[in-house]
C-alpha cells in the first residue's frame, strides 16, 4: 500500500513537469507521427518483394513502430536520475525513508504512461493511414501493453545505468548503440523470412523481436494465443527483471557517495 | 544526559587514496546545537552523509537518535531531517509540491498532511510563492523550502550541512535565527557544519574543529577560546616613554608576554575581565597614566591556528589547489 503511495508519488512528479511543459508534450507527440509516415514511406517497396505476405506495409510496419517508439521513449528515463543526482534532488530523496524500489518504480510507470499515450498516437494515426486491425480494440491493447511492458524494462535499465554512472555522455551512447541494431535485430521492419538466417536465430533471443511479434500476432493477424502469452511472460519477467537491477543500484550508488 | 548522535571512530576513503574520514569520533547531547567547524575537505560533509545513512563508513560505528546507521538506516531516516549544501528540492515542482512529496515519504497523508504543509509554507515565508515551481526562487527562498523540507516530518535530530553558504547576508541573519529557534523553543538536536567561524561561534553551543578527518579539538566555544592562553589586554598609554609602566604590570599575577611598543603595552591574561581591575590598580601605584584599555577575546581562527597548526583561511586555499 504504502509502495504503491510513494510509486504514484514519484510518477506524479513525472506526470507533473510534461505537463507543465506543453512544448515537450508537443515532441514526444509529434515524433512517433514523424516516424510512421517517414518508414512508411522509405520502406513502401517491402511489399514488392518477392515472399512477402505481410499484406500492406503499413499493417506490417505499425506494430514495428509501437514497439520502437516504445523503447527509444523509455530509453532516455535515467535522464531524470542524472539531473536528480547533479542538481541534489537525489541525495535528499535517499535521506528519507521512501522505499528505493519507488524511485524506479514510479519512473517507470511515468514512462510507460508516456508510451501509451505515443503508442495510441500511432495506432490511430495508422488506422486513418489505412491499417487494418484484424484483432480489434483487445488486439491493439494487447499490442500497448506489451510494447509498455518493454518499455518498462529498458526505463528500469536506463535508471539503474544512470544511476551507476551518472554521466549523460554514457546514457546518450548507450540508447544510441541499442536502439538501432535491437530493431534491425528484429521484425519490426522487414518479415523475419526475408532476413539472413543470423539475424533470424538472433532475433529469437531478442526482447524486441517478442514483442513485435506478438503485438503483431494480436493486432494485426488472427491471434496466436501461445505465441502472446509466452512473449507476455517473457516481458513481464524481463521488467521485474531491470527493476531489481533499477533498485539494487541505488545501494551501490549510495556506497560510492 | 541522552546522546542524540554518538559516533565511535569513523573511517571512510575514497578511491584512489583519499581518507576522508580518518577515526573521527562524536557525541551530541540531546536539545543541543552542535557546530562541525572545518576548512573545505576536512571530512564535515562526509561525517554528515555517514550520519545520515546516505553513505557507509569502511569501519567505526554510530548511533542516531539511539538507532544504529548501519544496523537499521531505515529507522534513522524516519527520526532526521536533512538539509544538503546542495538545494534537495525538485526545480520542475511547485514549493507545495516538494513539501507534499516529502511528507508522503514519511508516511503523512491526508488531511494531516495538507494542514502541515500550509502551516510550514506560512511559517516559512513562501505561503504566497507555494504554487510557484522551485526553480523561480531566490536563493534565500530555496533555502528556506530547504529547510522546510527537513523539518516537515518534525524530525528529532536535524542535520544542516553548510546551511548559509551562498547566501547574502540577510538571508544568512534570518537562518541564524531560524536555527536558534528550533534548538530554543522546539528543542530539537541541530548537527550544523560550516566553515564560517562567526556563525559556529554565535550559533553552536558545543564545537568540534575538523581538520584531515579527524577531531582536532572539542568544546563549548567559550571554552574553547579560553583555553588559550588567555586574552589580549592592550593599554594604550598617555605618555609613550614611561619605562615603569612596563615594570608595574610584571608584576600583576596572571600577566605574562608584557611587551611595550611605542605607547603601546601588550599583554595575555587567562581571564582578562578579571585582570583588568588589578592592571589599572597597578598602572595607578606606579603613577602611570593609561587613555585606553581594550580587551580582544581570542577568536576561533586562534583557535583553530592551535589545534590545526595552520591558519583556517590557509588550510580552506591548500584544499582548493589540491581540488584545482
Amino acid at each position: 500500500m504504502t509502495a504503491a503511495r510513494q510509486t504514484w508519488q514519484v510518477s506524479l512528479r513525472g506526470v507533473r513537469a510534461l505537463l507543465r511543459q506543453p512544448g515537450y508534450l508537443g515532441i514526444t507527440l509529434t515524433q512517433p507521427i514523424i516516424w510512421l509516415l517517414l518508414f512508411g514511406a522509405l520502406f513502401k517497396a517491402v511489399t514488392r518483394i518477392p515472399g512477402f505476405h505481410g499484406g500492406s506495409y503499413i499493417n506490417f510496419l505499425t506494430p514495428g513502430i509501437v514497439v520502437m517508439l516504445a523503447i527509444s521513449s523509455a530509453g532516455w528515463t535515467g535522464m531524470g536520475f542524472i539531473e536528480d543526482i547533479n542538481g541534489g534532488v537525489m541525495d535528499r530523496l535517499l535521506v528519507s525513508p521512501v522505499w528505493r524500489g519507488a524511485l524506479n518504480a514510479g519512473t517507470v510507470v511515468y514512462a510507460m504512461l508516456t508510451i501509451v499515450i505515443q503508442t495510441t498516437v500511432i495506432v490511430l494515426l495508422a488506422w486513418a493511414l489505412g491499417a487494418d486491425y484484424k484483432g480489434g480494440v483487445g488486439g491493439v491493447l494487447i499490442l500497448v501493453l506489451l510494447a509498455g511492458l518493454l518499455g518498462a524494462a529498458f526505463a528500469s535499465l536506463s535508471n539503474g545505468l544512470a544511476v551507476l554512472t551518472r554521466q549523460r555522455e554514457t546514457l546518450i551512447g548507450a540508447v544510441s548503440a541499442v536502439i538501432l541494431p535491437l530493431t534491425f535485430l528484429s521484425s519490426a521492419l522487414m518479415q523475419q523470412n526475408l532476413v539472413p538466417s543470423w539475424i533470424r536465430s538472433v532475433a529469437k533471443f531478442n526482447p524486441v523481436n517478442w514483442a513485435v511479434e506478438a503485438g503483431r500476432s494480436a493486432a494485426m493477424q488472427k491471434i496466436d494465443w501461445g505465441l502472446v502469452g509466452s512473449r507476455f511472460a517473457l516481458l513481464a519477467a524481463l521488467a521485474v527483471l531491470c527493476a531489481i537491477f533499477a533498485t539494487r543500484a541505488f545501494a551501490r550508488y549510495q556506497r560510492s557517495l | 544526559m541522552a546522546l542524540a548522535i554518538d559516533a565511535h571512530e569513523l573511517i571512510k576513503t575514497y578511491p584512489p587514496d583519499v581518507r576522508a574520514l580518518d577515526g573521527l569520533s562524536l557525541a551530541v547531547r540531546a536539545g543541543t546545537i552542535f557546530g562541525l567547524l572545518g576548512p573545505n575537505g576536512a571530512g564535515k560533509s562526509t561525517t554528515v552523509r555517514v550520519l545520515t545513512t546516505l553513505t557507509q563508513p569502511d569501519s567505526g560505528s554510530a548511533r542516531v537518535a539511539g538507532i544504529d546507521v548501519l544496523a537499521d538506516p531505515c529507522a534513522v531516516r524516519r527520526a532526521i531531517g536533512v538539509v544538503g549544501q546542495k538545494h534537495g528540492a525538485d526545480p520542475e515542482a511547485t514549493g507545495r509540491e516538494n513539501l507534499v512529496l516529502q511528507g508522503e515519504f514519511h508516511g503523512i497523508v491526508g488531511a494531516q498532511l495538507r494542514a502541515r504543509v500550509t502551516q510550514s509554507l506560512e511559517r516559512f515565508g513562501l505561503a504566497d510563492a507555494a504554487e510557484r515551481q522551485a526553480k523561480t526562487y531566490s536563493g534565500g527562498m530555496q533555502r528556506r523550502l530547504d529547510v522546510a523540507m527537513g523539518l516537515l516530518h518534525r524530525p528529532q535530530v536535524l542535520f544542516l550541512d553548510e546551511p548559509t553558504t551562498g547566501l547574502d547576508p540577510e538571508a544568512r541573519a534570518q537562518m541564524w535565527r531560524e536555527i536558534e529557534r528550533l534548538a530554543g523553543e522546539e528543542r530539537m538536536t541541530i548537527l550544523l557544519t560550516t566553515h564560517y567561524l562567526e556563525e559556529a561561534d554565535r550559533l553552536a553551543s558545543q564545537l568540534a574543529i575538523v581538520d584531515r578527518g579527524r577531531i582536532v579539538v572539542e568544546g563549548p566555544p567559550e571554552q574553547l577560546k579560553s583555553d588559550l592562553r588567555g586574552d589580549r589586554i592592550e593599554v594604550e598609554l598617555a605618555d609613550s616613554k614611561d619605562a615603569g609602566a612596563r615594570v608595574a604590570l610584571e608584576r600583576v599575577s596572571d600577566l605574562t608576554e608584557v611587551k611595550l611598543e611605542g605607547r603601546t603595552l601588550r599583554a595575555r591574561a587567562r581571564d582578562g575581565s578579571a585582570a583588568i581591575p588589578a592592571v589599572l590598580a597597578a598602572l595607578d601605584a606606579h603613577g602611570v597614566k593609561a587613555t585606553s584599555v581594550t580587551l580582544a577575546r581570542p577568536s576561533l581562527d586562534d583557535v583553530y591556528l592551535q589545534h590545526a597548526g595552520r591558519s583556517f583561511h590557509r588550510a580552506d586555499s591548500e584544499h582548493e589547489e589540491v581540488a584545482a
